[in-house]
């Protein structure tokens, strides 16, 4: 098979079409029910994506991310009611200032986490999440505790009410998704990889591991953080147990491991299955059978598909290509540019 | 001043003395081996030397700086590169993504960007080129033999213009060409001004190489000298026997 | 937030503090066991917990069996499942075992989670008996009876644990393979079959756990990610690995909870353990008895 067109072209063209796809899509399928769908996809999206930039690269699984959801949500609807914002376009500029409200938290949380290592880092993240659902219950005279913060009402036209949020969404993730790509693509990314393969012998090559490993962790509960600003401005009420869920932080690292750690798609793949499956269950199936479904998925892709779905169909493709004598490298890396793994 | 110097090195584990006030000093531009049973602190005191393990007592300079306590980063920004035992590469990365991780080069700038100056990537390539795994620059690194990635992380150690490297038994695990192959870069290398200092328990591998050995035994400093003098020292042999 | 500090009800909530750490302890002491020898965090030992709280319920209403008596059921029933758990979801993790192990476990916690919650909904539960409503009256404080022969249990359970660990064989194998992975499977133990009995063992323990936190504590099958939480808290804090770490680390949480909650109020007994543990951390990454995670050299 001759290459006609030029793989640069390629490279570039695939990513453009489905932005173009993307911010199309709540134009032509004008359904709310469906478009309501996709706005959750994309906070999904976003936050797995988020994840990956510390957990995927680094190889600390971070079970306790949601806490920078939580610190948006409540950073934008604690500022509106004092601020006494009256709803509107206004209100989004909040979300990146939610963002670095979530960052400036991740310092001293990511600092604490990340003296342990292995096991005890998972297991340190996860309590976070129930430190900061405790405080959030409790501290009463600043969150309300149980009886949630409201933000205002946006006041958007009942046509159009959904398409800001999933614009919003959809920039954060784009956003996220270029950060994702540079460090990726920079120095700083392989030493982040290197951190992954074997830690100590990077230190020994010079790598600065602590400062690496916060770096990541902010910059993802920086994005993370503006997910859930997002999110507390689109539902209108923060409650404690809603944003700082620990099944949200299991939810998360489901959809990055089941599309692909470390990759860029993949993330993006295991949000759209998941926020699908979840909405499926949530209409027709009775209580109890969404988490069998997930555990049991859970189970399914630890075992079977550590990988991911979006690495294994591209180790299927080019296998395939090999051995229809298209002439692929035999030695072919596993990391490909963006390109292969969105095909 | 010599290069490296180690002043009473005290290490203990438990119950165990590791290293039991251990010196010793590395001149600029030798080749010295290290040699000693096993168990008589040979690697414990690279780790300590690398900033691995933190002595209990004593001192390591490095050209007249004290890097006892240093980190591991630190020591290897200072000019000490160290291979492994059995080998530590990054599996997982390509063979090229490897040598770029040990490039050292200072600032901000030299993060975000991949390659910083233009030269780099084919100052990596031509030392890949040097121990003779140029052809697999692009391969997974996970997916090279047990000796090719012995050369791997001794060409990450050269990319950062280290002026005095650590072998830990290079020769360990190799066939015979690659060990002749070993010995001739070494000797081309340390006639460039690099100083090597190196353990290892193939006999033949350091006699042929180094002009000065050290003998270490039960975690001390047993006897140093040329390696005729090392070889024909009977308490040498008792040590070996000994134990 | 006034701070009550009188004697008496403090010395009580130290004993009610001993009483429930003891059983706390049990479950926490079965995870570090997991740990120590299969080097894994079982994030679904709660929802064993959970699922033998369902059990004993199960037992007491439908076929009026005794809460303790039931356990003569669920203990074996427990076992077997640690068994076929292990065999099938443990065992095949070879790559990336530390974060997998966390994630696979974490599945099994929730399909546990979702099976209760089709069977049971989620309303919750308590179990019934005599010695839950009935007690008796230590000095100025009322103590169920329960807690009392949970502890009896708990304690009983303990001592079994250390005789099987430090007095037969088996025992001697647990702890070689606690200490020595590779050299154990060189002196020729039968490193699969051991790893299976102990992650067994471990989750048999949780059945005498569940019944007493059902016992003592309304449930759900939501209930496990409040308890897991907690015995992570216990584990992290008597150090990863240390079984003395794990008894020793629950009797302190369950003090300090059980203190707090009289002093200052209830609302921050678990908050103020949280804290406490962070603190430690951050002087102290290994917990009290854990073996300090060295740099690989």
């Amino acid at each position: 098979m001759k290459r006609s067109l030029n793989p640069r072209l390629i490279k570039i063209a695939w990513p453009l079409l489905l932005l173009a796809l993307a911010v199309a899509f709540p134009l032509i399928f004008t359904n709310p029910a469906l478009v309501n769908i996709a706005v959750f996809a994309l906070i999904f999206a976003g936050l797995a994506t988020s994840w990956n930039i510390f957990s995927g690269y680094t190889g600390y699984t971070a079970l306790g991310h949601t806490v920078f959801f939580g610190f948006g949500a409540y950073t934008i609807a604690l500022i509106s009611i004092n601020q006494h914002l009256q709803g509107g376009f206004g209100i989004f500029l909040l979300v990146p200032v939610a963002g670095v409200v979530a960052a400036l938290f991740a310092i001293p949380v990511g600092w604490v986490a990340l003296r342990t290592r292995g096991h005890a880092f998972v297991v340190i993240t996860l309590i976070f999440v129930f430190i900061f659902q405790l405080l959030a219950y409790n501290l009463r005279g600043i969150t309300l505790g149980s009886a949630g913060l409201f933000l205002p009402g946006p006041g958007f036209g009942i046509d159009w009410f959904l398409l800001p949020y999933y614009y919003i969404g959809l920039a954060i993730l784009v956003v996220a998704l270029a950060v994702s790509w540079y460090i990726r693509s920079s120095r700083y990314g392989l030493w982040l990889l290197a951190i992954r393969d074997d830690e100590d012998r990077a230190e020994g090559l010079g790598v600065r591991t602590g400062i690496s490993k916060l770096i990541a962790f902010v910059i993802s509960a920086f994005f993370v953080g503006m997910v859930g600003a997002m999110y507390a401005y689109f539902l209108g009420v923060v409650y404690p147990p809603y944003v700082f869920d620990p099944a949200l932080s299991i939810t998360i690292v489901l959809m990055a491991f089941l599309g692909g750690i470390g990759t860029l798609s993949g993330p993006i793949v295991g949000a759209i299955i998941l926020e699908s499956a979840q909405q499926y269950f949530n209409i027709y199936a009775p209580t109890g059978f969404y988490q069998i479904f997930l555990g049991a998925l859970f189970l399914i892709v630890m075992l079977l598909l550590p990988q991911g779905i979006v690495r294994s169909l591209a180790r299927l493709w080019r296998a395939w290509r090999v051995r229809r004598g298209a002439g692929g490298s035999p030695v072919a890396p596993e990391r490909q540019p963006v390109v292969v793994e969105k095909g | 001043m010599s290069l490296l110097e180690i002043h009473g090195i005290s290490k203990a584990f438990g119950g165990i003395r590791a290293l039991d006030d251990c010196s010793l000093t590395v001149e600029q531009g030798s080749i010295t081996g290290l040699i000693g049973p096993n168990g008589s602190g040979k690697t414990t005191l690279f780790n300590v030397i690398t900033g691995y393990e933190r002595p209990d007592a004593g001192t390591v300079t490095l050209r007249g700086t004290d890097v006892t306590n240093a980190s591991p980063s630190t020591i290897f920004g200072l000019g000490l590169g160290r291979t492994f035992q059995l080998v530590r590469i990054f599996p997982r990365l390509t063979v090229m993504e490897n040598m770029h991780i040990a490039v050292q080069r200072r600032g901000i700038r030299a993060l975000l960007r991949r390659w910083t100056a233009p030269d780099e990537r084919a100052h990596a390539q031509e030392l890949l080129d040097f121990v003779g795994i140029s052809h697999l620059t692009d391969a997974p690194a996970e997916n090279l033999s047990y000796g090719q990635k012995k050369l791997l992380e001794f060409a990450m150690i050269l990319i950062a213009e280290p002026q005095v490297v650590l072998l830990d038994e290079p020769a360990g695990g190799v066939n015979p060409t690659l060990a002749a192959q070993l010995t001739n870069r070494i000797k081309t290398l340390n006639q460039r001004g690099i100083t090597f200092l190196i353990v290892e328990h193939n006999m033949q591998f350091v006699m042929s190489l180094c002009d000065k050995v050290a003998v270490m035994h039960r975690g001390s400093l047993l006897t140093e000298g040329t390696p005729d003098q090392v070889r024909g020292n009977p308490a040498v042999l008792e040590a070996y026997l000994g134990d | 937030m006034p701070l009550e500090f009188d004697p008496v009800t403090i010395l009580d909530a130290v004993l009610a503090g001993i009483l429930t750490g003891t059983v706390y302890a049990l479950m926490a002491t079965g995870l570090s066991l997991i740990f120590g020898v299969l080097d894994i965090i079982d994030v679904a030992q709660a929802g064993y917990v959970i699922l033998a709280a369902y059990l004993s319920l199960v037992l007491e209403q439908s076929f009026h069996i005794d809460l303790f008596l039931g356990l003569l059921i669920t203990i074996p029933l427990l076992f077997l499942l640690g068994i076929a758990v292990e065999v099938a979801f443990i065992r095949p993790i070879k790559r990336d075992r530390t974060q997998l192990s966390i994630l696979v476990t974490f599945g099994i916690g929730l399909v546990i989670e979702g099976m209760l919650g089709v069977r049971f909904g989620t309303t919750e539960r308590e179990l019934d008996a005599w010695y839950v409503t009935q007690g008796v009256k230590v000095g100025n404080f009322y103590i169920a009876y329960v807690y009392i022969f949970a502890f009896i249990l708990a304690l009983a359970l303990i001592a079994a644990l250390f005789v099987l660990l430090y007095r037969t064989k088996f025992g001697r194998s647990v702890r070689a393979l606690m200490q020595n992975r590779t050299a154990a499977q060189l002196i020729g133990i039968n490193v699969e079959r051991v790893s299976a009995i102990t992650f067994a063992i471990g989750v048999a323990l949780t059945a005498a756990g569940g019944m007493a936190y059902g016992a003592t504590t309304p449930f759900n099958n939501n209930s496990w990610y409040d308890l897991i939480t907690r015995l992570f808290a216990i584990i992290i804090l008597g150090g990863l690995g240390s079984v003395q770490g794990a008894l020793i680390g629950a009797i302190i949480m369950l003090v300090c909870s059980d203190v707090t909650a009289v002093v200052w109020s209830p609302i921050w007994s678990s908050a103020v353990f949280f804290f406490a543990l962070v603190l430690l951390l951050l002087f102290r990454p290994q917990g009290l008895f854990g073996r300090l995670a060295t740099r690989k050299q």
